[in-house]
């Protein structure tokens, strides 16, 4: 574990710069898929860019809100660098909200768009899990195996490399565009599906998960909630591409809402 | 090879939602941690967030010695410094107004001097300086520092009544909301 890099006076933080390095392949990677799918690159990329930006700021002003009094005596933290202080579940909510009003406001089409960022995110989620390789956190569990590793006091398993590689896979499945899905928000929620299934399997082996009143790991459930929302919507959106597949329709940014893109045509 | 395609039709790809779907719940269930046993990982020592605080006992710059374990029931902030260093200087005023606003809500500073890579003239200088009011604990050795793997100057750890490290913060100056708010929530927390 290399959580910190020092270069001269500056402390730079690893596990940062590796998020940092996702978001920017990422959206890379979004843009082109963007194009691909005859999308408007450029809202997209800037989706993400406002996204992040109300993503970084409502990070700090949940934490913020959280302790009032604190910061209206010190207004000047607002305005601090340190992660510390900053509310990544507020982060998360108000970047999508933004986002979302953005796509909105665009009228971006909504099953392209998540198509479009698909491969971004799982890109990024190959990131966190470097980024938990290179922190330290999302341990394992203490075990003696072959492959354990020493942290944190005892052996465990390197569960930071379970999800990298968990991750690595779903991502190179997606960039596979299986089936020849693409276009009409199914790779999107197959990546939904993966990605969950992945963690329910895996979250086991984590030592630091939160667990319930009842013995249950909080991120297994969720992610099995997500799970079978995503089975059921990928249910859901086949049929429905289905019967749409005898009427073609283009949409006014010029992508054909119903071209095969694999749905689940019956070929008979 | 034919090329993949999407299962032929949607009975094959129920059936294969509803079997992920069932080993999925399977596993959950059969992973299952006994209540019991949920205790965490706050039984062991080890300088990271969720883990017990390690224990130490050292000398002060004041005269006397102070062990951390026998400061449970108190919320213990653990701020590692040295003289020359310019951050540690900077958020020191902080650590010592938060330090006088909450210390009678059961609040202790432990500003452990990295005196091995330090002087104690140094560090007695700097507490002159400034006009620390907390306890000042020496490591001379270096021993404390490498117990909290100590990688960069200052580091600041934040442990709660039952001695777990709730918060660490590497680097600095932390500005005094941040040390305001992480005190304030675990001097909130239960005795």
């Amino acid at each position: 574990m290399f959580p910190y890099l020092r270069i001269g006076p500056f402390l730079l933080q690893t596990p940062g710069l590796a998020l940092l390095a996702g978001v920017w392949i990422g959206s890379s990677l979004v843009e082109k898929e963007a194009r691909r799918l005859s999308l408007n690159a450029a809202a997209i990329y800037n989706l993400i860019f406002y996204g992040l930006v109300a993503g970084i700021v409502g990070a700090r002003l949940g934490y913020a809100a959280r302790y009032l009094s604190v910061y209206l005596a010190n207004p000047l933290s607002f305005l601090s660098l340190n992660t510390n202080t900053l509310s990544v579940s507020d982060g998360l909510l108000i970047g999508a909200i933004v986002a979302v009003f953005y796509g909105q406001r665009k009228k971006l089409p909504l099953r392209p768009t998540l198509d479009a960022l698909t491969p971004g995110l799982a890109a990024f989620m190959v990131a966190l899990g470097v980024a938990h390789f290179l922190s330290g956190d999302a341990f394992g569990t203490p075990s003696r195996l072959p492959w354990s590793i020493y942290l944190w006091t005892e052996y465990r398993h390197p569960w930071q490399i379970y999800e990298t590689l968990a991750a690595l896979i779903v991502f190179l499945f997606i960039r596979k565009r299986p089936y020849g899905l693409t276009g009409d928000g199914l790779i999107f929620l197959l990546f939904v599906a993966l990605s969950a299934f992945a963690r329910v399997l895996l979250e086991p082996f984590r030592g630091d998960s939160a667990i319930t009143a009842v013995g249950f790991r909080s991120t297994q459930v969720i992610s099995l909630i997500l799970l079978a929302g995503s089975l059921g919507l990928l249910d859901h959106w086949l049929r429905s591409g289905q019967r749409k597949s005898t009427t073609p329709e283009v949409n006014q940014n010029g992508l054909d809402q119903t071209s095969p893109r694999g749905n689940m045509v019956d070929k008979g | 090879m034919a090329p993949m395609t999407w299962p032929q039709d949607q009975w094959r790809f129920r059936i294969l939602s509803t079997l992920v779907l069932i080993i999925s719940i399977a596993w959950t269930a059969f992973s299952r941690v006994s209540p019991d046993a949920v205790s965490g990982n706050s039984q062991a020592a080890s300088p990271r967030e969720g883990f017990l605080a390690p224990d130490f006992t050292l000398d002060l710059l004041e005269g006397g010695q102070v062990t951390l374990s026998d400061l449970r029931g108190q919320v213990v902030m653990v701020n590692l410094w040295a003289s020359w260093c310019p951050p540690c200087r900077a958020e020191m005023p902080a650590i010592e107004k938060v330090y006088r606003s909450y210390k009678d809500l059961g609040l202790v500073v432990l500003g452990v001097n990295t005196t091995f890579q330090d002087s104690e003239s140094g560090a007695s200088a700097f507490v002159n300086q400034y006009g620390l009011t907390f306890p000042i604990p020496l490591d001379r050795d270096g021993s404390v520092s490498s117990r909290y793997a100590l990688r960069a100057l200052p580091t600041t750890f934040f442990i709660d009544r039952e001695g777990v490290i709730r918060s660490v913060v590497v680097g600095g100056p932390m500005s005094e909301a941040l040390i305001q708010s992480k005190v304030e929530d675990l001097l909130k927390s239960a005795h």
